[in-house]
């Protein structure tokens, strides 16, 4: 042992010590914030255990104790070769924890062990992480093959579908992140784009209509072939294809004035001019076709169009064409299944709390309240903020769960912009440097790893601070590492130790 | 497929999603005010400053509602810490439940009530309040507060007055943004008609609290602070003592006494029976159902409500309608054989007295069969050949110059208008043509289809006093921050010439002064020096023995007081009304009552068995 030590490089050179700078000041950040944000008419001291300071101090020191035991004592190789054990127990704690737990605001997350709380959602982060990472390292796997597309993506969906069923669905969420993971390993960009468009149809359809949505969707998907397309037909295919968005755009105001006066001269004829035979008129006979809505006109226009192209597709050779059409189809299935998903998947709360950030609904004492009171927070903030301990909306309890899920709004207030800025771009400079460490990886297992790290706290950043300042639902999930809480900061803190222990590994040897 | 630039791409993802965050703080935090503006708000306490409702005085500066001090005690959740339950509840004698009870309702809407304070416990006696105040600093978050509440130092005008009481949602709902769940308001009555000038406006003190929740110092030093406004006081028209007595009098009957001003319209007392009495006003919360259950109907102002025949007192106005049409001289004499014979074996029935006779033994006497002649007259006017309904309508319009079958107009909100029937009534009940004169005579003794208020028949009596015109009667006086409508100072002339009065007159005089024994019907009303002028009505109830109406003025040459009394059930009009209006007279020009005797019978009489009830 002692000859390897000498290919070994020393603890200065091997451990990313700037990423571990920037995790210790988000965590001592977190905890001034945790201290502030109590509101009490006599401060304690920041150590006082009666308070979340205190307790959030103990949480630090141990969470530091347990990077200290993943980057010294435990052996890396571990976390690979038990990646699989570790992934089967932890979802079986998932589907327990259903079972067992208290109802907690609807959910049902939290195992409670006398004094000790904890949310195995949380742990799944990481061993999903690990898992996927052990998957998608594997020599033969190609994530463009459909066998191992599939496994990576049940690895991710189990545990994700287990959290939904304990109506965590903000935890859930996270999980999404790991397809910029399977990005990164050569997964489509196509099928990134085409998840970004299922998510605009579903907010278009939400907020404006279903015609809009198809609308946007054909228009989208006529761009794209104009510009996939052979050259010379660009600008035809543009042509056609912006004319039909136009046309179809003005669709249901001409069918409005189509019907208005069809309709007049009906009633004209059998109230006004009482023409006897009104009703034998071929106008009366053929009126009932304008109650046709424009949708369907749209989508019969849309469907009568539809063999025409794929006959041109198949004897063009035109593949993209083809897979046009088909996420045309499946894209009007999608539009019309979301009124669906949206009255009778989603819960109440959920789905009053997308109303109110879409702006379907305007509701400031109700569900609105918690956005309101946080954007209030944030904004009065200023530039500079108010100084520490000097926050009034956060102190005096305006904003709810405000050491936890809406820490941030402690930030905003007694930091201003500038304590927002810099605790952002501390974040992003975490997730860059948890990137350029993955990409610098020579095994590929380190690097997924990587990525599944900087997913994760990339979809905790996005989705909280979002949620803080009105851009995303309230969704009830951590910051990670400044929101009080001993199970999300231990949690962080093995995801992220893991990696810098992989990575120290490598820099070790290699 | 190359996945070296990959990362790049994410790297450059990453870089917008961090723009577009730090975009929108940007956005609220610097550019948008509007959020510094609510924290403001979030931050600073209200302390509300409750102004003093203003006082309602009688005509001579007496208070008939004033205010005095009640406790309350508040409790503002958040402070609330943990507390004795057990010596909180002694001290306040309360049950221990109840505060329970109390603060887990404070829980449950703790969104709502915020950081306000919300009251508890309302008007505990000073005692209470006091032993409180000495264990207060024990209990935070619980406070005392000392608020004005209604006094009634003397019985009079219960049903005018109305009553203040709590606002509930409905009512805050109704006035949007005047009123605050805790806030009081007048509900009825003057109280709830002068709400506006009585109120006052409220005052607040704005502070700033710290991050500590520690209200620090007035927040901008004051600048927005509002101080109270105290509410204007009322004067009414309204004699304290007249309205007293007519009270007591009026005990144990059902119906109305009405006393108006002649020279001005004022009402100088409105007793409706069975009232409410102030004391039951001053906590209404605990009469309220009492008095809403009562069969006789308390809350029910029979003075401007209640639809009643007038009786003969209406044998006044046809009298005037005959004398200005020119039908009827007051010399002109008619027989009465008991009655008035009709038809085949009709009659309309009369008591006993001299026969034949003129206008004004007609008044004085009280015949029936004399204004039969007069209606039959005026109907059978040469004028209208013979067009019953064109005559109905030309008399409709007399007497509604009296304000009869409209509302008066006064400052009542629920006056009612009565009712005079006119041509129509009758072609809708007996077709067109197919009715005449005697169809309806028995309008000519105010029975029939006239209906009328008690303030119809004392703004008669009182136009009567005054040959020929009327003021609106009303209840409220202008005074200092308080206007009445000018149309309470214009004079409102009848369509019969001031002239024919006197003629009246004179028989109403000769009713009340003839002397026992001379046959005129009110010599009970009779009272030395003061040339009282009256006419009695025995109106059919068909619910019962009939209502005894008496209106009358005095004096004759300078009225001062013109009422109406509406006896329900009470039987002849000089059973029950003349007495009473008389003696109501004599109190208000004497100060004093010198008829002991029939005093002691009208008060005690107890006329409520035959009532029917509701």
């Amino acid at each position: 042992m002692i000859g390897e030590n000498t290919h070994q490089r020393g603890l200065k050179q091997s451990i990313d010590w700037k990423l571990i700078g920037v995790y210790i000041l988000l965590v001592l950040i977190g905890w001034v914030n945790i201290y502030a944000s109590i509101h009490s008419e006599d401060p304690a001291s920041i150590f006082d255990w009666s308070v979340r300071s205190g307790k959030q101090f103990v949480w630090m020191l141990t969470a530091f104790g347990l990077a200290g035991l993943i980057l010294f004592v435990l052996p890396p190789r571990l976390w690979e070769s038990a990646s699989v054990p570790m992934y089967v127990i932890v979802c079986a704690l998932l589907v327990l924890v259903i079972f067992v737990s208290k109802d907690v605001k609807g959910s049902h997350s939290w195992f409670e062990l006398g004094p000790i709380k904890f949310q195995p959602a949380e742990i799944s982060k990481i061993t999903t992480s690990l898992l996927l990472a052990s998957v998608m390292s594997r020599q033969n796997f190609k994530i463009t093959q459909w066998k191992d597309f599939l496994l990576a993506a049940a690895i991710i969906a189990v545990p994700m579908l287990i959290i939904v069923a304990e109506s965590e669905t903000g935890s859930a969420l996270v999980y999404a992140g790991f397809i910029f993971v399977l990005y990164r390993e050569g997964f489509s960009g196509w099928w990134l784009g085409l998840i970004g468009l299922v998510i605009l149809l579903f907010i278009t359809t939400l907020t404006i209509s279903p015609y809009t949505s198809i609308l946007i969707l054909i228009g989208i998907l006529t761009l794209c072939n104009a510009f996939m397309g052979p050259r010379k037909e660009f600008w035809k295919r543009l042509g056609i294809g912006v004319g039909f968005v136009a046309l179809m755009a003005v669709l249901p105001w001409l069918w409005g004035m189509l019907q208005g006066a069809v309709q007049g001269h009906l009633d004209w004829m059998e109230r006004v001019a009482w023409v006897p035979t009104a009703r034998e008129s071929q106008t009366y006979r053929w009126a009932f076709l304008l109650k046709i809505k424009p949708l369907y006109i749209l989508l019969g226009l849309s469907f009568l169009l539809l063999p025409f192209l794929g006959i041109r597709a198949f004897r063009g050779k035109d593949g993209f064409l083809g897979l046009s059409l088909a996420a045309f189809i499946v894209g009007v299935v999608l539009v019309f299944s979301t009124d669906f998903i949206f009255q009778n998947v989603l819960q109440d709360h959920q789905r009053s709390r997308i109303e109110v950030l879409l702006g379907m609904k305007e509701d400031l004492a109700g569900v609105g309240y918690n956005v309101n009171q946080s954007k209030i927070a944030i904004g009065s903030g200023g530039l500079t903020g108010k100084g520490f301990l000097q926050g009034t909306q956060t102190a005096f309890g305006f904003v709810p769960e405000q050491s936890t899920d809406f820490i941030f709004c402690t930030v905003g207030e007694e930091w201003g912009f500038v304590g927002c800025l810099v605790v952002i771009l501390l974040y992003v400079f975490l997730i860059v440097r948890l990137i350029l460490d993955a990409e610098r990886c020579r095994e590929s297992f380190n690097r997924i790893y990587g990525y599944c790290v900087a997913s994760c706290i990339f979809m905790h950043l996005f989705i909280n601070i979002g949620m803080t300042v009105g851009l995303m639902p309230v969704i009830g999930i951590p910051l990670p590492l400044l929101s009080y809480g001993g199970s999300s900061l231990w949690a962080f803190t093995v995801l992220i130790f893991i990696f810098v222990a992989l990575y120290r590994q490598e820099k070790k040897y290699f | 497929m190359t996945t070296d630039r990959r990362h790049i791409k994410l790297l450059i993802g990453l870089g917008v999603v961090a723009a577009v965050l730090l975009a929108k703080i940007f956005s609220i935090q610097v550019l948008d005010e509007h959020y510094k503006i609510d924290a403001d708000i979030n931050s600073t306490v209200r302390e509300m400053i409750l102004p003093t409702r203003g006082v309602i005085y009688d005509r001579n500066g007496n208070i008939l509602v004033g205010n005095k001090v009640a406790y309350d005690i508040l409790v503002n959740p958040r402070e609330v810490e943990a507390f004795d339950t057990l010596a909180l509840a002694a001290v306040l004698d309360v049950t221990p439940e109840f505060l329970r009870g109390k603060m887990d309702e404070y829980h449950r809407n703790r969104r709502k009530i915020g950081f306000q304070s919300v009251t508890m416990l309302k008007q505990i006696p000073a005692e209470t309040y006091n032993r409180f105040a000495e264990v207060q600093y024990r209990f935070p978050g619980f406070r005392g507060q000392v608020r004005g509440i209604r006094d009634y130092p003397i019985n009079a005008g219960g049903n005018l007055l109305g009553y203040v009481s709590e606002v509930n949602q409905a009512y805050i709902d109704k006035h949007p943004g005047e009123y605050r769940s805790g806030d009081y308001a007048g509900m009825t009555g003057i109280e709830a008609a002068r709400e506006k000038e009585l109120r006052g406006e409220k005052g607040y003190h704005i502070f700033l609290r710290n991050s500590h929740n520690q209200i620090e110092q007035p927040y901008k030093d004051g600048a927005f602070d509002k101080e109270a406004v105290p509410g204007h006081d009322i004067v009414t028209t309204i004699d304290a003592n007249l309205q007293q007595y007519g009270q007591e009098l009026m005990q144990n009957k059902v119906g109305a006494l009405v006393a108006i001003e002649p020279s001005t319209g004022e009402i100088l007392a409105l007793v409706s029976s069975p009232g409410i009495d102030v004391d039951q006003l001053a906590d209404i919360g605990k009469h309220y159902d009492e008095i809403a259950k009562n069969p006789y109907r308390p809350m029910y102002n029979r003075a401007v409500q209640a639809s009643y025949p007038p009786g003969s007192v209406f044998k006044l106005v046809n009298g005037l309608i005959g004398l200005e049409e020119g039908v009827l001289r007051p010399e002109m004499m008619y027989p009465c054989n008991h009655g008035y014979h009709f038809g085949a074996g009709h009659k309309l029935g009369c008591h006993g007295h001299k026969s034949p006779l003129n206008m004004e033994e007609s008044i004085m006497m009280s015949c029936n069969a004399y204004y039969c002649y007069v209606l039959k007259n005026i109907l059978d006017n040469k004028k209208f050949d013979g067009d019953y309904g064109e005559a109905l309508d030309h008399w409709h319009d007399m007497v509604t110059s009296f304000g009869f079958g409209t509302k008066l107009g006064s400052d009542f909100p629920n006056e009612f208008s009565g009712s005079i029937p006119t041509a129509k009534t009758y072609n809708r009940a007996y077709g067109k043509g197919r009715w005449n004169s005697t169809t309806v005579i028995s309008l000519s003794i105010g029975q029939g289809e006239i209906l009328a208020t008690p303030m119809h028949l004392a703004n008669l009596c009182a136009t009567v006093a005054n040959r020929g015109y009327y003021y609106i009667p009303h209840i409220i006086k202008a005074s200092e921050g308080v206007e009445i409508d000018p149309k309470y100072y214009e004079k409102q002339y009848t369509k019969v010439s001031p002239e024919h009065f006197p003629k009246v007159i004179k028989g109403m005089w000769r009713a009340c002064n003839s002397g026992a024994g001379m046959g005129g019907t009110a010599w009970v009303a009779h009272i030395d020096g003061l040339d009282v002028c009256g006419k009695t009505g025995t109106a059919q109830n068909p619910r019962g023995a009939d209502n005894s109406v008496f209106i009358c003025f005095a004096p004759m040459d300078d009225p001062k007081i013109a009422i109406a009394a509406y006896v329900e059930n009470g039987g002849f009009g000089a059973t029950y009304a003349a007495p009473m209006a008389s003696l109501m007279v004599e109190k208000y020009l004497k100060g004093e009552v010198k008829r002991e005797d029939l005093e002691k019978r009208m008060k005690e009489a107890n006329l409520m068995s035959r009532v029917k009830k509701d």
